[in-house]
């Protein structure tokens, strides 16, 4: 396959960027998109030229570093997956592919694809925690928690942190992840103790990281590697509600 | 793919050598569901390592599928049948969208093809009974440290050292060090910060100075196939010794004909890559020197020369019951062995059989 490309080129964080064409050839549809800009890469590296900057890690969709804007979707075509998961054969022999940065003023560009994805750290470093001692073992069978609920807060401890939901959100609005995080500790007995001020601390600081807020656009679940429900925001909000009294 | 697919699914390959058919073409009466006719009472749930070697082996002696023909099948058919779809998806059905999206195949319907991947170290660094490592103050907890793991480090004893040291050994051991010391300000003018730092930035200025022909990813990849060929899964002593005189010599071109494109003030991938890649070669030779030396199979370690009639690893407790912990002293001089040896009070080592 022969595919075309247009990359985001940004030498750093000043620098204004621009797209660059590439053609990625002889591309295997069993490849992932990632592997086909590793092949890119080799030859830029060959020809002497900076290669394309892109995070990635465990390239199995668990790390939530490899996200990029695919023609215009965060992690590409497809649903339920990252960008390393996507692969070749969601593409056509001479397709032209765009490949963008997450955009969004909480994400600045740090070069070419990758971003600064530290104000998701900052937003857990306020909250996204248990800091209860652990104390002695207690038997497994004295807290039971029903299934349905030991599901749901399975659910929303799948997000990996990627970022995509901002990037896909017309607001740049950070409450998918929030959301995620809240339920996953909100819905355990072990996140009992500092319910209330968790909601409040993670809250506060997503504001402060300047995400935007939620229109219930729902561009965010659509996006989410991990299927992520919005119903962990309307979790989120009562949380958050419920913890001013 | 994870491992805990073999619970439910059945591993198979077709009877006759190479045959090509469509899985579903071919008729229960020539599939060999080798686990299952190998090891009556376990079956599929043979450990890791066993069910690792057996598949390499269908592989080796000419059995394997696909267009590769470095794959068996994992069979879900019968779960299906007896379970439901949709009981399966409710276990699996994260996986098995996985290997979808890999392949394109829908693992529901078509059997799975898979292959055992290496896990080069399980485990790695030595630490002492408080998970303090060589280096004063610096603890190494969970899959870092080289302390539980034997032939099968599978997701569950992974998950279980990160729990095991974090609630119970690292808030005691950690706590005490930091109370029973005295901790000066460190400033970075410190002989010791400013050797580390010349030494890093000529490591840097090295690396960007070659100025060679290939790239990073292609050395990875050379050296890599090496290490998958002849320090894998199975190991002899011919095929070590070929990988020990490939090694070095990859590592010193790679020393000499790198390119690194960019340069060393800015996010540099190719560099930070560069810098790992030379970690691994490091690594890799002393996992092959170390495999060579040990003339026994045990644990993840399978030296071919070495097994049972049953196929199984045979240790000599006598010479080996000792944990290797090699002494790094300097790039390009030979490590220096430290035994630590093992005494086993209560339980003796046996052979273990899943006959
Ligand atoms: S909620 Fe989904 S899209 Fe957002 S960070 Fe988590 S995994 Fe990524
Ligand atoms: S590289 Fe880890 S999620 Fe894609």
């Amino acid at each position: 396959m022969k595919i075309h490309l247009k990359v985001w080129r940004q030498k750093d964080q000043n620098d204004g960027g621009r797209f660059v064409d590439y053609t990625a050839s002889n591309v295997s549809p069993d490849m992932s998109f990632l592997e086909m800009l590793d092949i890119v890469n080799i030859d830029l590296v060959k020809k002497g030229e900076t290669p394309i900057a892109f995070d990635h890690d465990c390239r199995e969709g668990i790390c939530g570093s490899c996200g990029m804007m695919i023609n215009g979707r965060a992690h590409g075509p497809g649903r339920g997956i990252a960008t390393c998961q996507l692969h070749m054969r969601s593409f056509q022999d001479g397709d032209s592919v765009v490949i963008e940065p997450w955009r969004a003023a909480a994400f600045p560009v740090l070069k070419d694809l990758m971003i600064d994805r530290t104000s998701f750290d900052r937003i857990m470093q306020a909250g996204g925690y248990t800091s209860a001692k652990t104390g002695g073992i207690p038997d497994g069978n004295a807290i039971l928690i029903p299934k349905p609920v030991a599901d749901e807060a399975f659910d929303a401890a799948a997000c990996i942190g990627c970022g995509a939901c901002v990037a896909a959100c017309p607001n740049s609005s950070a409450m998918l992840f929030v959301s995620a995080k809240v339920s996953q500790l909100a819905l355990l007995p072990q996140g009992q103790a500092e319910r209330t001020t968790r909601v409040q601390r993670m809250i506060a600081q997503m504001d402060e990281e300047k995400f935007g807020a939620c229109s219930n656009t729902y561009a965010c679940e659509a996006e989410c590697p991990k299927q992520i429900s919005v119903t962990h925001i309307a979790r989120l909000n009562r949380e958050f509600i419920a913890a001013q009294f | 793919m994870s491992e805990s697919l073999r619970n439910d699914g059945r591993v198979w390959v077709p009877k006759k050598k190479g045959d090509t058919r469509n899985p579903k073409d071919i008729p229960e009466s020539e599939r060999d569901y080798y686990l299952e006719r190998q090891y009556p009472s376990f079956g599929n749930l043979v450990p890791r390592d066993v069910a690792s070697r057996r598949a390499k082996e269908m592989c080796d002696n000419g059995f394997g599928v696909g267009a590769s023909k470095m794959a068996v099948y994992l069979d879900f058919a019968d779960a299906i049948k007896r379970l439901g779809k949709e009981a399966v998806f409710q276990k699996y059905g994260n996986l098995l969208d996985m290997y979808k999206q890999i392949t394109g195949e829908d693992p529901y319907t078509t059997p799975m093809r898979i292959y055992p991947a290496v896990h080069y170290t399980m485990g790695g660094l030595w630490v002492d009974y408080n998970l303090m490592s060589t280096i004063p103050g610096m603890f190494v907890l969970g899959e870092a440290n080289f302390s539980d793991h034997g032939a099968n480090r599978l997701g569950a004893s992974a998950l279980m050292q990160g729990l095991a040291d974090g609630y119970f050994i690292a808030p005691y051991t950690v706590s005490d060090y930091l109370a029973s010391n005295k901790f000066n300000a460190v400033s970075t003018d410190a002989k010791e910060f400013k050797d580390a730092e010349n030494s890093v930035t000529a490591t840097i200025n090295k690396l960007m100075g070659i100025d060679g022909k290939k790239t990073v990813d292609e050395y990875h990849r050379e050296f890599g196939k090496v290490m998958w060929d002849y320090v894998g899964m199975a190991r002899n002593k011919e095929g070590l010794k070929k990988a020990l005189t490939l090694l070095p010599k990859i590592r010193a071109e790679f020393w000499k004909n790198v390119k690194i494109t960019g340069n060393a003030h800015e996010i540099n991938m190719e560099l930070e890559k560069a810098q790992r890649v030379a970690d691994f070669m490091e690594l890799g030779e002393l996992i092959a020197m170390d495999a060579m030396n040990r003339e026994e199979s045990c644990g993840g370690h399978f030296r071919e020369e070495f097994q049972t009639e049953e196929g199984e690893a045979k240790r000599n407790d006598k010479k080996f019951s000792y944990v290797a912990a090699w002494e790094y002293k300097g790039p390009g001089k030979k490590q220096v062995l430290h035994k630590e040896d093992l005494d086993f009070e209560y339980v003796k080592p046996t052979q273990r059989s899943y006959k």
